[in-house]
């Protein structure tokens, strides 16, 4: 009874809190502050035909190489956790089940068109919806799908942890790029810009996707890689 | 107006969904469940004109996330049945 209505004050204190915000609210018909900006002068300074990535990669490229930062973290605490638990069962043996013929006949046609699919869509980041982070995690899920259909396959964790690393440090070479050969941080003015709503376009974005989609896609692999080893009992 | 009415079931859907994911008592059903929920969201979100978005809720949110739970589901479930 206590506990019930204590919930209950705590739900009335923040319904309270909140209220202002939703009292005051009204929609608005036209853009206002930096999204004005954005989409005004998004194609003549940026050229990106996607105007997301303007946003994400060039505006707000600082934030991005954050949350890149951000997901290496999480992948490196997850190998870190279950690699103490690893060394436990040194020899251990598999406990994977046969995988039915079903799985494997689809994933031996499914995984290099997912793969393909997740190249495409961060290699056209500046032009169609998406961009590197989606790219990466579209490949990380044709690499499980190929972990659930052959189970005893072993990944390289060294060639994981290369591909991560060496994108991880171009990306930021290439916004250090940008200060000494264009307005800033993260600029992409440092290559030439092309024309607008080709695939060399619009500087240095495509080249940063690719970064970031490797990133991504090696980082997702890995956390998938090391949740799969840890199934092992010794 | 078909929009809206597939939005609306939609919503109702991704509701039911999230409901049996919390309250259900089967743990593979409820990841089922939370894995259908980010399914539901990611096709709202190219609805509401978001497909970035929506592919990264198709493939993390439904894809990525359903497998790693099931990973750690039955890594759990493995401990306790070994102690």
């Amino acid at each position: 009874m206590l506990r019930n209505s204590l919930i209950l004050l705590v739900l009335l204190g923040f319904a309270a809190a909140v209220f202002p915000l939703v009292h005051s609210y009204e929609a608005k018909d036209t853009l206002t502050g930096v999204a004005e900006h954005y989409a005004n002068y998004g194609k003549e300074e940026v050229g990106a035909a996607n105007l997301v990535s303007a946003v994400v990669v060039t505006y707000r490229g600082f934030d991005t190489l954050g949350e890149v930062t951000i997901l290496f973290l999480a992948s490196a605490v997850i190998g870190l956790f279950l690699k103490v638990s690893e060394t436990h069962t040194k020899d251990s043996r598999s406990v994977f089940f046969k995988s039915t013929e079903i799985l494997v006949t689809a994933s031996r046609l499914l995984v290099p068109m997912i793969m393909l699919l997740g190249a495409y869509i961060f290699i056209n980041g500046h032009l169609t919806p998406g961009g590197g982070f989606q790219g990466g995690a579209v490949i990380a899920s044709a690499f499980a799908l190929l972990l659930l259909s052959r189970p005893q396959k072993q990944f390289s964790h060294k060639l994981i942890s290369v591909i991560e690393s060496i994108s991880g440090i171009t990306f930021v070479f290439i916004g250090l790029l940008g200060i000494l050969l264009a307005g800033g941080f993260l600029d992409n003015h440092i290559f030439a810009m092309g024309k607008f709503g080709t695939l060399l376009s619009a500087g240095a974005i495509p080249i940063i996707y690719i970064l970031i989609g490797l990133k991504v896609g090696s980082e997702l692999t890995g956390i998938v890689r090391n949740l799969k080893e840890s199934q092992k009992v010794g | 107006m078909i929009l809206l009415l597939i939005t609306i079931v939609l919503g109702v859907v991704m509701l039911i969904a999230a409901l049996i994911a919390v309250y259900n008592k089967d743990m593979k059903t409820a990841i089922i469940a939370a894995g259908l929920t980010s399914l539901f969201a990611s096709v709202l979100y190219v609805l509401l004109a978001a497909p970035d978005v929506a592919l990264t809720e198709a493939s993390i949110g439904s894809g990525l996330t359903t497998l790693i739970f099931f990973y750690v589901y039955n890594k759990i479930r493995r401990n306790n049945a070994q102690e």
